[in-house]
């Protein structure tokens, strides 16, 4: 095969999709040390990778703690999307009422980008915590809704017919057809609202607080510090991917039977 | 046991038919225009008989079953069970459609233990017997050559597998009417003429009354005791055929005159 004589591993294999990604990021890594001193660019423009991560030194404490607080965030925001979401979403597979009533509403709202609220957020609840919570909130409830009603309403008709037959009530309809036939959308869902949770707790940060992983970034740029804006980056992507890779692996899991 | 599973041997003498149709029929609105479907059908069903509706497409066949399942309410006329008007959906009674529809959440097993989480007695003893109950599965799995594929998830079977899978979760509450509505439509002739053999020995197994549309004249012909022929709509019966060959009835007896003669009547009818 013409992929193993250019390759020594094989494309598909578990390894190689963890050594491929790896190896690039390292390429990247060292292009990038090479031509900040090659071109001898100054740190406030664009500082080596081996200054990011020497300002780990002075600056891992302080963005330790302020990714605890983006995490916390982000969390409570999913947290609260979830549950309105599971709710809403669950009303409107069910209540043809609901959808035509609300779903228009949710659509029109969903268009809006949620930087634009920050500031009207940052008036009613004060700079801090809530507001960032509840743009976290505003960003992720959406695709859970969706996802769960849709689940809801694409169970076959036959499915339906072959528990009905059997003198099935509602709920048990619910509990046996509804409620796990929906699971798959509801978890495939999940791993995109929880990165749009972080997305929204750290645009609320940049724009109307004074603490999380947002507000360094901004600090660290006003003051030039482009390494420690850097860091801040950088451990947003770890705390993106592993938020993301959890609910990826919980899927997996859950809804094996998906092949 | 062979017949572990018979509901009501005994009552095989009563005279009053298990389900009887009078003068049913059924009219669509599509789009304004008044279409009738079924017109003053009437027939009756003989406890454990094996009885098949053949007739052209959109005849109201399945809407004949949807009836007897519940699913449909009935306009016009009336389908009693034992005597009784229907008005609701029947406990004892299991069904299997063209598709399979197999939870894909649930194994082989868990699939054919479904309706006894739903139907009574069986809902409420579901946790003591559970032991038996999987026994009942196992034998009713095993009737149709699937023992081994128990915990095999839905996507891991064939179209073939699939389709047995659905006709033990339809028998497993042991249903005193069977509805079949095309279950082997979707499957190539190979495998469906092995799906003939196997449904025949779980019906003989069962002892239920089966009642079964389709397309398929000859499939009709080697599963019935009573083929009926449908027109086209509005409908009406043309044809009820007795088929008096003997059980069980194996794939040589379809090559026989016999069987020639009795496909080539119902034939005459289809295409009148």
């Amino acid at each position: 095969m013409l992929k193993q004589q250019i390759l020594p591993i094989s494309l598909s294999s578990r390894y190689a999709t963890y050594l491929l990604p790896t190896l690039a990021t390292i390429t990247i890594l060292i292009f990038w040390e090479l031509i900040v001193h090659l071109f001898s660019i100054p740190a406030f423009i664009l500082p080596a990778p081996s200054a990011i991560l020497g300002s780990l030194g002075n600056w891992g404490m302080v963005v330790w703690q302020n990714s605890l607080v983006t995490l916390q965030t982000t969390l409570i925001g999913f947290a609260i999307a979830l549950f309105t979401g599971l709710v809403l979403g669950f009303l409107i597979g069910y209540s043809k009422l609901v959808y035509t009533t609300l779903y228009p509403i949710l659509v029109g709202f969903n268009t809006i980008p949620k930087v634009a609220i920050v500031p009207l957020l940052a008036i009613w609840f004060g700079i801090g915590t809530i507001p960032a919570v509840m743009t976290a909130f505003l960003l992720a409830f959406f695709t859970i809704a969706v996802n769960v009603s849709l689940g809801l309403s694409t169970v076959e008709p036959e499915m339906r017919d072959v528990l009905k037959s059997l003198g099935a009530s509602q709920w048990e309809v619910f509990q046996k057809v509804g409620f796990p036939h929906s699971l798959p959308y509801l978890f495939a869902s999940l791993k995109i609202a929880i990165s749009q949770a972080f997305i929204g707790s750290v645009i609320s940060e940049t724009v109307a607080s004074d603490r999380g992983i947002g507000y360094l970034i901004v600090t660290a740029t006003s003051n030039f510090d482009i390494a420690l804006a850097f860091l801040c980056l950088l451990t947003l992507a770890v705390m993106g991917i592993a938020l993301y890779a959890i609910f990826a692996v919980v899927e997996q899991r859950t809804v094996h039977w998906l092949r | 046991m062979v017949n572990s599973l018979c509901p009501n041997p005994s009552s095989a003498l009563s005279t009053t038919p298990i389900l009887e149709f009078k003068e049913i029929s059924l009219t669509y609105d599509l789009k304004g225009h008044c279409t009738t479907v079924l017109d003053r059908v009437s027939l009756a069903v003989e406890r454990s008989q094996f009885v098949a509706l053949v007739g052209p497409s959109g005849c109201g066949k399945t809407s004949l079953l949807r009836m007897v399942s519940g699913l449909l309410p009935i306009q016009q006329g009336t389908v009693s069970f034992d005597g009784e008007p229907i008005t609701k959906p029947l406990r004892n009674v299991g069904i299997a459609f063209q598709n399979p529809v197999l939870l894909p959440w649930r194994n082989t097993l868990q699939n054919v233990l479904l309706p006894l989480e739903i139907v009574q007695p069986h809902k409420s003893q579901m946790r003591r017997k559970r032991a038996a109950y999987q026994q009942s599965a196992h034998d009713l799995l095993q009737t149709v050559g699937l023992e081994g594929f128990q915990h095999h998830y839905p996507w891991q079977l064939s179209g073939g597998m699939k389709q047995r899978v659905s006709l033990c979760r339809a028998l497993i509450h042991q249903p005193e009417i069977l509805l079949l509505d095309e279950p082997f439509g979707a499957l190539d002739a190979f495998t469906r003429e092995d799906m003939w053999s196997m449904l025949q020995a779980l019906w003989l197994r069962t002892q239920c009354t089966a009642l079964l549309v389709t397309h398929d004249l000859r499939e009709a012909l080697f599963l019935s005791d009573v083929v009926y022929v449908m027109s086209a709509r509005p409908s009406q019966i043309l044809l009820e055929l007795t088929v008096n060959l003997p059980r069980p009835r194996t794939m040589e007896m379809t090559f026989t005159d016999e069987f020639h003669h009795l496909f080539n009547e119902l034939r005459r009818h289809i295409h009148h």
